[in-house]
């Protein structure tokens, strides 16, 4: 699984690095590093639905607030079905 | 004065300037090979000449521009050129009898010079015969009333690393194995006889070939100086401008500075005494004039190098430009190490031709943000910045090291750190070398200097998102 996060201007002032930080955590917490890449990259165009995320290029509109229930769902979910 | 002009120091850059965005516009357009020999005529109308003798020789001059507009010489390696017809060969210089001579009687003026280039009038003032003078400067040491003075050309004056001197045609010479390309001379020659190349072609083409970012995506790369530079317009105006010229994204430099900031905080720990590397005209120069002190350079790639890798690791296809206040930064990215991650490279004079060429007036456009980098990433654009953002970074890893900097403000003060080095009675760990006075705000490719970029570079920075460098890179693996 291949998650990326924009870490572009738009999103980071959105908190782009609280979300890395709590997917982060939940890697590790869970210990899915081998099941799951996580990578930044510069701005998806899409910067008023920020913080961007894709996993495994499906689009996903994430904040620091909502990260949580989104690991929980889209990434634990799905890579320990 | 134009609207535009005020937008830089000099009318020299103003000139650079027009024949950069008529040369950008022709390059959007697909239309330079046709109209390449018109540019002159389109900056020169009419028959009055402003600038020189004629305007023919205004439009042959014009014409050198163009070509160096376009790339230069490609068989001169080095970015910094002169346009030789455009060298007024400064008659003015070299020595000169003031009206301090006394019209005494020792003469030794006379005695001294060996070329017989000094004559006297009815008074018995000293006069040199400019023809026979070799400039060795004996009689101005000899005269008891110093009335013999030295005027030095705008140019080498400039050159504190006296890479320049006079040909045989009495234009000014590049000694290319010195030159380290900090465009110093470029600035200050009053008559733009010294350019810096441009790649604005290429950087126009790759932004038409990405066919808006669908072939491959286009990424700028700007300095932090920029806090200090298109001040008639807000930093958000800019990142807008940017993108409507097809760029994909634009990133903080910055970042790449807070990045080097670690790593290189740690090498002075581990090694005990680096120089920094992030300037890459005290690089070439270190290289050049002190090769024994190369192995002290920080083995850190500069922060326009770590950010493009850091880009190119996120997006393969990616291609980055950078755009700063750096004319030595084109030379860097030639290198071989650096050019796997810069594509091109770009000055902020540049910058505003580009915009001028696509008639944006980003004064009126939306504002967009930038932010990728800590307040210590962004202090790198002014002296002390690097050292500051060294000492920040070991204190936020827990390396207990101390830091004793050597600040080197300019060429010249590196000269001396790297002498002293050399000579091993350096008392410092830690050589931060600008090669431009000021640091980066004193680039050659700034559009505008004044006494207050450093605090807006400090503003800028503490306008940053981040406070601390561990919070910046904190995404990185």
């Amino acid at each position: 699984m291949k998650i990326t996060v924009c870490i572009g201007s738009s999103c980071h002032l959105k908190g782009s690095h609280q979300v890395i930080r709590t997917l982060q955590q939940g890697i590790a917490a869970h210990h899915l590093e081998d099941l799951v890449q996580l990578g930044g990259t510069f701005c998806m165009s899409r910067c008023q639905e920020g913080v961007c995320v894709t996993v495994d290029d499906v689009f996903h509109s994430v904040t620091p607030d909502t990260a949580q229930a989104f690991f929980d769902e889209h990434v634990l979910g799905k890579a320990r079905p | 004065m134009p609207a535009k002009m005020r937008k830089f120091d000099t009318k020299v850059q103003y000139l650079k300037y027009k024949v950069l965005r008529e040369v950008a516009r022709d390059a959007w357009n697909d239309t330079l090979l046709d109209n390449v020999l018109n540019i002159p005529q389109i900056i020169v109308p009419g028959k009055v000449p402003t600038m020189r003798c004629c305007v023919f020789k205004e439009r042959a001059i014009l014409s050198e521009r163009v070509k160096l507009a376009m790339g230069g010489d490609k068989r001169n390696g080095n970015v910094i050129e002169v346009i030789e017809i455009a060298c007024d060969e400064c008659p003015a210089a070299g020595y000169e009898v003031t009206s301090s001579c006394r019209g005494c009687l020792a003469h030794r003026c006379e005695d001294v010079c060996k070329r017989g280039a000094i004559t006297f009038d009815h008074n018995h003032v000293a006069h040199i015969d400019k023809t026979k003078c070799v400039e060795c400067g004996a009689c101005a040491k000899v005269c008891p009333y110093t009335a013999i003075t030295q005027r030095v050309r705008p140019c080498q004056t400039a050159c504190k690393i006296k890479a320049i001197s006079i040909n045989e045609d009495g234009a000014a010479a590049i000694d290319n194995e010195k030159c380290i390309s900090c465009g110093a001379c470029v600035y200050q020659c009053p008559f733009g006889a010294i350019m810096d190349k441009s790649f604005i072609v290429d950087v126009v083409k790759m932004l038409k070939e990405s066919e808006l970012n669908k072939q491959y995506k286009v990424y700028a790369v700007v300095a932090p100086s920029i806090a200090s530079q298109f001040t008639y317009a807000k930093l958000g105006q800019v990142i807008t401008g940017l993108k409507r010229l097809g760029f994909h994204a634009v990133v903080e430099a910055a970042l790449g500075a807070d990045m080097v900031a670690m790593w290189e905080s740690r090498e002075i720990a581990e090694k005990g005494f680096v120089t920094s590397s992030c300037c890459p005209g005290f690089v070439r120069y270190v290289k050049s004039a002190f090769p024994a002190l190369e192995k002290y350079i920080s083995h850190n790639p500069s922060p326009m190098a770590a950010i493009g890798r850091y880009i190119k690791r996120t997006d393969p296809t990616a291609k980055i430009v950078f755009i700063g206040p750096c004319t030595a930064k084109k030379m860097e990215m030639q290198e071989e190490s650096v050019r796997p991650y810069i594509d091109s490279v770009l000055t902020f004079e540049e910058l505003q031709a580009l915009f001028d060429s696509r008639e944006f007036d980003i004064q009126n456009l939306e504002e967009d943000v930038l932010d990728n980098a800590s307040y210590y990433g962004r202090l790198f654009a002014r002296s002390g910045g690097v050292t500051d953002a060294a000492v920040q970074a070991l204190k936020e890893q827990n390396i207990d090291f101390e830091i004793k900097p050597e600040v080197c403000d300019g060429i010249e003060a590196c000269k001396v750190a790297l002498l002293k080095k050399s000579k091993n009675v350096l008392n410092a760990n830690f050589i931060e070398g600008m090669a431009c006075t000021g640091g980066c705000i004193g680039g050659a490719g700034c559009l505008t200097h004044g006494p207050k970029d450093a605090s807006q570079v400090d503003k800028y920075g503490r306008e940053a998102f981040e406070k601390t460098i561990t919070d910046a890179v904190s995404m990185l693996k």
